[in-house]
């Protein structure tokens, strides 16, 4: 079945993460195995059961200037520094304003800034707080922000769907430039979510590992030993750009975004559903609407998170839905999880598993769990084939969302 | 003891810096806060409420709007 439509291609790539300050730097600290988290030193520690998590390797506030840093949430932070590096990793292309759209999402927006001026204004009243409150505050301000960095008009969107949004993003980004609405968008995910408060929380949703004497093991997807996730903090923007608008401009293109698969669990508030059938069907929609089966597929990047429920059935129903063939691994094992900024790094990470033919590993993986029955990469990084190959990224939230999305070389 | 013309001017020099960036010199009394340093409305509500803490004096929102240039602003600190 060929489809006559828009062919969406990658040519920028753009992120900040627990383990570097930009792709080159978070990639090659992927394919050594590296943790990137590590035990929190601030005083609030005490209060919360969680001691450790996936810190932003470089401070997004050195990066940028002070101006511009107070005005912004760290999560918008994360995302313009992302968002500047993949423009320019695409080579800043020439584009009308109303050809241009955004899609950049979070899972959380900018709590951080809501929790610091709430405080703020109990302690020193409303007249306290700054006037970039509320844009700091709102979920649509990365969208915003690198919206207006970049003069877009064509549309600046923020999906959210909690664990999900990065993924959505490119989901929806893919969308804009198929249906016509765009030529290039700008999209991806980012969250700054490490509060005492959020920890707090999801600890209290018993969500999170607390292996506190060893953090840098406490990310273990698919390991018998795993007891919850760990939380990461950063982002991860690509630029999408239609096929004809990319050769045109002789730009360099990394991979093909080929489909999208989107569905909801129906089944649980924060619980996965036991079979996997919303994962399956997202999955399965996305090879579909690439044109794909099973077969050409021989990477998948996987939501996994470390969680004792969800790792194993998305591992069946990868198994189920794709087969056991292709080279599985959760970078969630080294970057920690990022929530609605998951989606974007590990989009990138798919990307440039294709374009460079290597699957990084999954660290921590000593006991496999029964049950998991797939070519999981452990230790060391493992290579792909040449010639033409598809990869999937994996991508599922709080509220039963899944998202698939299926990427091929070009 | 009032505060000099120039130890409020240095003192906003400082914080027109630190809020939008614009360089501490470039901060004289001549200058119009739209029309020379471009300082949008939002970022001079920063420069009051960081004002007020420096110095001591409340800028109401009625009176903020009149005190267009660097001078204004220094005579209402000092009034």
């Amino acid at each position: 079945m060929s489809k006559d439509r828009v062919r969406v291609v990658v040519t920028g790539l753009g992120a900040t993460t627990p383990l570097g300050g930009d792709v080159a730097s978070t990639w090659s600290a992927l394919l050594e195995g590296r943790s990137g988290i590590r035990p929190l030193t601030e005083d609030w520690v005490d209060s919360v059961p969680v001691k450790f998590a996936g810190l932003a390797a470089v401070d997004p506030a050195e990066v940028l200037p002070r101006p511009e840093a107070r005005r912004l949430d760290r999560s918008e932070q994360f995302a313009l520094i992302a968002a500047r590096q993949a423009w320019q990793d695409a080579g800043a292309p020439e584009v009308p304003a109303e050809r241009l759209g955004v899609c950049v999402s979070s899972g959380i927006g900018g709590i951080g800034t809501t929790l610091s001026a709430y405080d703020t204004f109990k302690e020193k009243g409303w007249q306290r707080l700054s006037p970039f409150t509320v844009p700091m505050l709102m979920p649509n301000g990365p969208a915003a922000w690198v919206g207006l960095e970049l003069g877009a008009m064509a549309g600046v969107h923020a999906t959210v769907s909690a664990c999900a949004s990065g993924a959505e993003a490119i989901g929806y980004a893919m969308e804009m430039i198929r249906s016509g609405r765009a030529d290039v968008v700008v999209a991806g995910g980012t969250e700054a979510a490490i509060h005492p408060l959020n920890i707090a929380a999801f600890a209290a949703a018993r969500a999170m590992s607390t292996r506190n004497d060893e953090p840098e093991r406490a990310s273990r997807p698919w390991d018998r030993g795993r007891d919850g996730f760990v939380l990461g903090e950063g982002a991860g923007l690509l630029v999408l750009e239609s096929y004809e608008h990319a050769v045109a401009r002789g730009a360099r293109i990394y991979a093909q975004v080929a489909g999208l698969g989107m569905s909801a669990d129906s089944h649980h508030i924060t619980q996965p559903e036991p079979e996997g059938r919303g994962v399956m069907m997202a999955m399965t929609q996305a090879m579909t609407d690439a044109d794909l089966t099973g077969r050409d597929i021989l990477h998948v990047n996987a939501h996994a998170t470390s969680t004792p429920a969800g790792d194993v059935i998305e591992a069946r129903a990868i198994q189920k839905s794709i087969g056991s063939h292709p080279l599985v691994t959760s970078t969630k094992s080294m970057t920690g999880h990022l929530l609605g900024g998951a989606g974007g790094i590990e989009s990138v990470f798919t990307i440039k598993a294709l374009a460079d033919r290597v699957v990084p590993p999954t660290i921590n993986l000593d006991d496999l769990d029964e049950g998991v029955e797939l070519d999981i990469v452990r230790a060391k990084p493992r290579d792909l084939p040449g010639g033409q190959i598809a990869a999937v990224n994996n991508s599922f939230g709080f509220g039963g969302h899944n998202v698939a999305v299926a990427f091929t070389t070009v | 003891m009032a505060l000099t013309e120039q130890e409020i001017l240095a003192g906003l020099g400082k914080i027109i810096n630190e809020i939008t960036g614009i360089s501490a010199d470039e901060v004289t009394p001549e200058k119009s806060f739209v029309d020379d340093l471009d300082i949008d409305s939002l970022s001079m509500v920063e420069i009051a409420v960081a004002a007020q803490d420096e110095f001591g004096v409340e800028i109401p929102d009625d009176q903020l709007k009149h005190l267009k240039t660097v001078k204004d602003v220094v005579t209402f600190i000092q009034a």
